[in-house]
C-alpha cells in the first residue's frame, strides 16, 4: 500500500467513523459549534498521528501481554500535553471541551489504529496512518457541526450568517440541532450519502425474503 | 440511604451514560447485534464501573487533589495534572485483572465476556464515569453509588438498543441505511425518549 493510499484511504474508503464504527462519543458531544468542533479534531489528529509513531517505535520491545498498558501510557501523556495546551492558549474552548478531551483517551481511533496498525508497520507509515484516520474522523465531524450550527442557531464560527427572528431576521432557528439526538440522525444520513456514493460499502442483509416457487402463490 | 437511591435513580435514568452523555457508544453500536452478547457485555461494565470509580475516587482524594499529599508532607504538591493518566492506568490495571482472576477462577464466565474484557478499557463510558465523579466532587459512598447507578444505566440502554436491532434485521431496510445508519437513527430516537426523564428532580 502506498503512503498516499494510506494517507487519502481512511478518509472515504475506509472511514473510521462512518465504517469502521469507531470514535464515535466525542463526536456526538462537541459538533454544536464548528470552532470547538475544529479544535478538537486537530487535537485528535496530533493525538493519533504521534501516539502511531511512538507505538511504532517501540513495537519490538513491548512484551506482548502489558502492550495495551504501553499504548495507554504513551496516549495517556499525549492527551494530557494537548489538554495543558489548550488550557494555557485557548482556554475559553478548554472549558467548552471540558471533559471530552480527556476522553481523546478512550477514542477508540487511537487506540484502534495503535493496536491494528502501528505494531505491524514501520514508523513513517504509521504517522502516516494516524494523519490519515485522523482525517477521515474529523471531516465527519465538521459535516455535522456544519449542519448543526447553521441550522441550530443561524452561524457558522460564530458569524451571524441567516439572520435569526430573535434580532429581527426571517430565520426561525431549529432548536432540535442543538440537542444531542440531532447528531445521531445527521451521521446516519452521512452514512446512508457515503453508502450511496460508494455502494461496496453497503452491509449484506441478515436474512432474504425468497422468491415464490410456485407462481399461484404470487397471486 | 434516600439520598443514595436518588443518586442511583438519576445515574440511571436522566444522567444516563450512553442516552444522554453519548459515552461508550463505539462498543454500543459494535456489539448490540444479539442480546445475549449485550446481556454479558453489560454485567462487565457494571462490575468494572463500581470497582474503578470508587478506586480513582481513593486516589484522587489521597494522592493527587491540591494538598493531598499533605499526609507524606508535602501539603504544597498538586498532582491534578496527573489525573489522565492516573485513570486510565487504573482502569486499564483492573481490566488486566480481572481477566487473570475470571481465567483462573471462573472460567464459564471468563469464556463467555472472553472478547469483551479487553475492549473495556477503550470504553469512554468507564473514563467518563471516573472524569465526572472528579469533576462533581463525589465523595466514597457516592462514588461506589454513582458507579453501579451509571453501569446499571448503560447496559439497560445496550440491552434495549439489542433487543431493537434484533427485530429490525426481518424488516426491509434502503441499501444504503442497512446495518449501522439505521442503527444511529434508532439510538437517536432511543435517546429522543430518554431525554423524556430530563425535567425529572428526585
Amino acid at each position: 500500500m502506498s503512503m498516499k493510499d494510506t494517507l487519502t484511504g481512511p478518509v472515504f474508503n475506509n472511514n473510521p467513523i462512518a465504517l469502521q464504527i469507531l470514535g464515535i462519543c466525542s463526536a456526538l458531544a462537541v459538533t454544536s459549534s464548528l470552532k470547538v468542533t475544529l479544535v478538537m479534531c486537530v487535537s485528535v489528529i496530533a493525538v493519533t498521528a504521534f501516539s502511531s509513531l511512538a507505538v511504532s517505535s517501540i513495537r519490538k520491545h513491548i512484551p506482548n501481554s502489558i502492550r495495551i498498558i504501553v499504548q495507554m501510557v504513551i496516549i495517556a501523556s499525549l492527551v494530557i500535553v494537548v489538554d495543558q495546551v489548550l488550557k494555557a492558549y485557548f482556554f475559553t474552548i478548554s472549558k467548552q471541551l471540558s471533559v471530552f478531551v480527556g476522553l481523546i483517551i478512550t477514542n477508540c481511533i487511537v487506540m484502534g489504529r495503535a493496536e491494528g496498525f502501528a505494531m505491524k508497520n514501520g514508523p513513517v507509515a504509521s504517522f502516516v496512518d494516524g494523519v490519515g484516520n485522523g482525517l477521515g474522523y474529523s471531516i465527519v465531524l465538521l459535516f455535522v457541526a456544519f449542519i448543526r450550527e447553521l441550522f441550530g442557531s443561524g452561524s457558522l464560527f460564530g458569524m451571524q450568517v441567516l439572520q435569526t427572528v430573535n434580532d429581527g431576521g426571517w430565520y426561525v432557528p431549529n432548536g432540535l440541532l442543538l440537542l444531542p439526538p440531532s447528531a445521531f440522525f445527521l451521521i446516519g444520513f452521512f452514512i446512508w450519502g457515503l453508502r450511496a456514493w460508494k455502494s461496496e460499502q453497503v452491509e449484506e442483509p441478515d436474512f432474504k425474503i425468497c422468491s415464490n416457487t410456485r407462481a399461484q402463490e404470487a397471486v | 440511604m434516600e439520598y443514595y437511591l436518588s443518586l442511583f435513580v438519576r445515574s440511571v435514568f436522566i444522567e444516563n451514560m450512553a442516552l444522554a452523555f453519548f459515552l461508550g457508544m463505539c462498543t454500543f453500536l459494535a456489539i448490540s447485534k444479539k442480546v445475549q452478547a449485550a446481556i454479558g457485555l453489560g454485567i462487565a461494565v457494571i462490575v468494572v464501573l463500581t470497582i474503578t470509580v470508587p478506586v480513582n475516587n481513593l486516589i484522587y482524594t489521597h494522592l493527587l487533589a491540591d494538598g493531598a499529599l499533605a499526609w507524606a508532607g508535602y501539603p504544597d504538591v498538586d498532582l491534578s495534572f496527573l489525573g489522565l493518566l492516573s485513570y486510565i492506568g487504573v482502569i486499564a490495571a483492573i481490566v488486566q485483572i480481572m481477566e487473570m482472576f475470571l481465567d483462573k477462577y471462573v472460567p464459564a464466565l471468563y469464556s463467555a465476556l472472553g472478547v469483551f474484557l479487553p475492549l473495556i478499557t477503550v470504553n469512554c463510558a468507564i473514563m467518563g464515569a471516573s472524569l465526572f465523579m472528579v469533576e462533581r466532587d463525589y465523595n466514597f459512598g457516592e462514588s461506589v453509588v454513582y458507579g453501579a447507578g451509571a453501569g446499571t444505566g448503560w447496559a439497560l440502554a445496550i440491552v434495549a438498543l439489542a433487543g431493537i436491532r434484533e427485530k429490525l434485521k426481518y424488516s426491509d431496510v434502503p441499501d444504503g441505511l442497512r446495518g449501522l445508519g439505521i442503527t444511529f437513527i434508532t439510538v437517536g430516537l432511543m435517546s429522543l425518549g430518554f431525554m423524556s426523564f430530563g425535567g425529572i428532580d428526585l
